[in-house]
């Protein structure tokens, strides 16, 4: 048991104090975000990653990880008190936790998600360790054309996948690669939309990109639209559960991240359709069919378990190959490029500390999570009664921060604004942020991985599928992008039958 | 799956206007259209012949990007013309129901403007301070006597957090220099 014994090292790393430290500021700190508004998890980790600059990996990613599950947690209980889910991964809670909350039911629904999530994310990551290796040694080998082809596939599926429209998919992914060009090539040290300016020769930081677009965009954007009442959240004491709410959910609880932790693994858009799925799912196997709708509890127990769990399956993508399939994930890996760390199967080789740690981390932040959410939940609703002029001031003065802090120019606080700006408009016109994340982050790899590629075959293009593994990877682009067709074409066939 | 609409634009002169704040997204076109053109440029007046290094130059992606940007510029342009809308972000604290305010996203623009000038002559405790206490403003926070306090103990912290725990170095400013 290779795995075991590499978790049990993992847990020497992640219970020295300093990380665990790491663990618990960074559960805190993901279950404040999830639980106030306007603030995700994939801003709140963008916001901090200029600690990079100053933090030993380990424990950055300790505090990003803890993060991104503590909003997983947070971010029902907005869910459920409020009715306004703030992260996509929520919209699914407030459908039957709303309910109950209103109905007086809101401790128990509030303890049906944090267990949910504590389940989900237990088994989610006992997935993780499972899997991950395994993925890891399979994929060992993988060459230039191979990572390339992972890349396409991030690039088609974050704008054909996600998202209502591919135009405005591929408008905001071909912004992103088009930021990615700017400053010196890296094999040739050619210049590239410098116009001689020293400044963009280094190019445009991607901790300036992600803030910019993430932090500043939002923050503006609600500035603009800026509700002059917000919604009043509703009372709730401490979570508990009775007998009979046990019973009817413990089944729940564990058939979410059987959903969720596949789908967080492929590049389909994060939780959104899991929690969904696994709604629908709860609700056929209900014995308690007039309840939904009204409040029924599986509903809140099984999707936020599903939610978790997909968290997991993110990660398992993002360090076995290197391919982001959510906003949180594709922003650690700017965090692992800050460190110059390329996450992808040999991670597991290079550096087991930091995967294993990492990994133990999230048993020890779900434990936390747990403790932190059950009794304190009344404690965390105070959150959202912030007056909010405070929380986008802070949104703003944070970003501030981080983008000075990457080289201590005044120049980058422009081009922050310039491309918070570019955000807004992106949000105005509903063209998605996430392809132009993740054609920053990966656009120059992606050329680096196909210029070399190409290198080895001596220009010849056969060189970019001379590999099963990347014919596979393209086998499943080509399917993406005829899916809507396909679709058409079934559904026509159906018509006519 | 854009929202389909089936209005045709009109022809008379006097709603023109109008029809252009309905078309609005067009403009969008002609920023990807003209950010298509400046890549492109810059991609075909590049001097590569000695830099050249492999089959692929550092030429070859800047061109279809460049082209890429023209094509979904076209693209996106018809998408607009025949109805479709991006739809408008929503989100817990937003209110789309109400015109956008620009007065607030314009003054929040200058704040952090000026914050960003003043970060070196004040130092960072200052400027951090001025920038949360103009941008609460902005927001329509009112407390004389709350927000200037906050502002300037969140940008203490967060200076010292940064300079003195996590080794990210900012310019304290002459009030640092004073304490």
């Amino acid at each position: 048991m290779n795995a075991l014994n590499s978790l049990l090292d993992g847990f020497g790393t992640a219970l020295t104090p300093i990380n665990l430290l790491w663990a618990a500021i960074g559960v805190l700190l993901g279950t404040a975000i999830g639980v106030l508004p306007g603030i995700g998890p994939a801003m709140a980790v963008a916001l901090l990653l200029p600690v990079t600059y100053g933090l030993d990996p380990i424990g950055a990613f300790i505090m990003f990880a803890g993060i991104y599950y503590g909003a997983m947690f947070g971010g029902s209980t907005t869910s459920i008190l409020l009715n306004t889910p703030g992260e996509s991964a929520a919209v699914v809670a407030a459908m039957e936790g709303n309910p109950m909350a209103k109905s007086g039911r809101g401790a128990q629904a509030l303890a049906a998600a944090a267990i949910g999530h504590f389940a989900g994310g237990m088994v989610g990551t006992i997935l993780l360790v499972a899997l991950a290796p395994t993925v890891a040694e399979l994929a060992v080998d993988i060459g230039a054309p191979d990572y390339f082809a992972i890349m396409v596939l991030a690039f088609i599926a974050v704008t054909s996948v996600l998202g209502s429209s591919r135009v405005r998919g591929m408008a905001s992914l071909l912004i992103g690669l088009t930021l990615g060009l700017v400053g010196l090539d890296q094999m040739t040290g050619q210049q590239r939309l410098t116009f001689g300016s020293l400044q963009l020769a280094d190019g445009i930081d991607v901790v300036i990109v992600a803030v910019g677009l993430f932090a500043i965009g939002e923050a503006l954007w609600v500035a603009a639209h800026l509700r002059r009442r917000p919604p009043e959240p509703i009372p709730v004491g401490r979570p508990w559960l009775g007998r009979g709410d046990v019973n009817r959910t413990w089944k729940s609880w564990l058939r979410g991240p059987f959903i969720g932790f596949p789908f967080g693994a492929i590049p389909a858009g994060g939780a959104e359709i899991p929690t969904f799925l696994s709604y629908v799912t709860e609700k056929r196997l209900s014995k308690h069919k007039d309840e939904w709708g009204k409040g029924a509890i599986e509903g809140v127990a099984g999707p936020e378990s599903a939610a978790s769990a997909s968290a997991a399956g993110t990660l398992v993508s993002m360090l076995t190959l290197g391919l982001p399939t959510t906003a949180v994930a594709a922003v650690m890996l700017a965090a692992f490029q800050q460190y110059g760390i390329q996450p992808g199967p040999l991670l597991f080789e290079r550096e087991p500390d930091l995967v294993w740690g990492l990994i133990a981390s999230l048993f020890v932040g779900m434990v936390l999570l747990l403790a932190l959410n059950l009794p304190l939940a009344p404690v965390w609703a105070k959150l959202l009664r912030i007056p909010r002029p405070y929380l986008y001031a802070g949104i703003l003065f944070f970003a501030a921060v981080g983008a000075y802090a990457v080289g201590g120019e005044v120049i980058d606080l422009v081009i922050l604004l310039v491309i918070g700006l570019i955000g807004f408009g992106m949000r105005r016109y509903g063209l998605p942020v996430l392809p132009a994340v993740i054609g920053v982050i990966l656009g120059p790899n992606a050329e680096q991985q196909l210029r070399r590629a190409l290198q080895i075959s001596d220009g010849s293009v056969t060189g970019l599928v001379n590999t099963p593994f990347a014919v596979i990877v393209y086998a499943v682009i080509v399917l993406l992008l005829a899916w809507p067709l396909l679709k058409k074409a079934v559904t026509r066939s159906r018509a006519a039958a | 799956m854009t929202t389909q609409t089936t209005d045709i634009p009109p022809v008379e002169p006097g709603e023109r206007r109008s029809w252009l704040k309905e078309h609005s997204e067009l403009g969008v076109c002609v920023l990807l259209l003209a950010l298509g053109v400046l890549v492109l440029t810059d991609a075909l007046t590049m001097d590569v012949d000695i830099a050249q290094r492999g089959p692929v130059g550092p030429k070859t992606v800047p061109v279809v990007v460049g082209a890429g940007l023209l094509l979904i510029a076209a693209l996106l342009a018809v998408d607009v013309l025949r109805g479709g809308r991006g739809q408008a972000e929503g989100g817990e604290d937003i209110d789309l129901s109400e015109p956008a305010d620009w007065r607030t996203v314009l003054l929040l623009a200058g704040v952090f403007l000026g914050a960003a000038v003043l970060i070196e002559p004040l130092g960072f405790p200052i400027a951090g301070a001025l920038l949360f206490w103009g941008a609460a403003f902005a927001l329509g926070s009112r407390r004389i006597d709350r927000d200037p306090l906050i502002a300037a103990g969140l940008s203490l912290v967060t200076y010292t957090v940064f300079n003195n725990l996590l080794g990210v170095p900012l310019p304290g400013g002459p009030l640092m220099g004073v304490l």
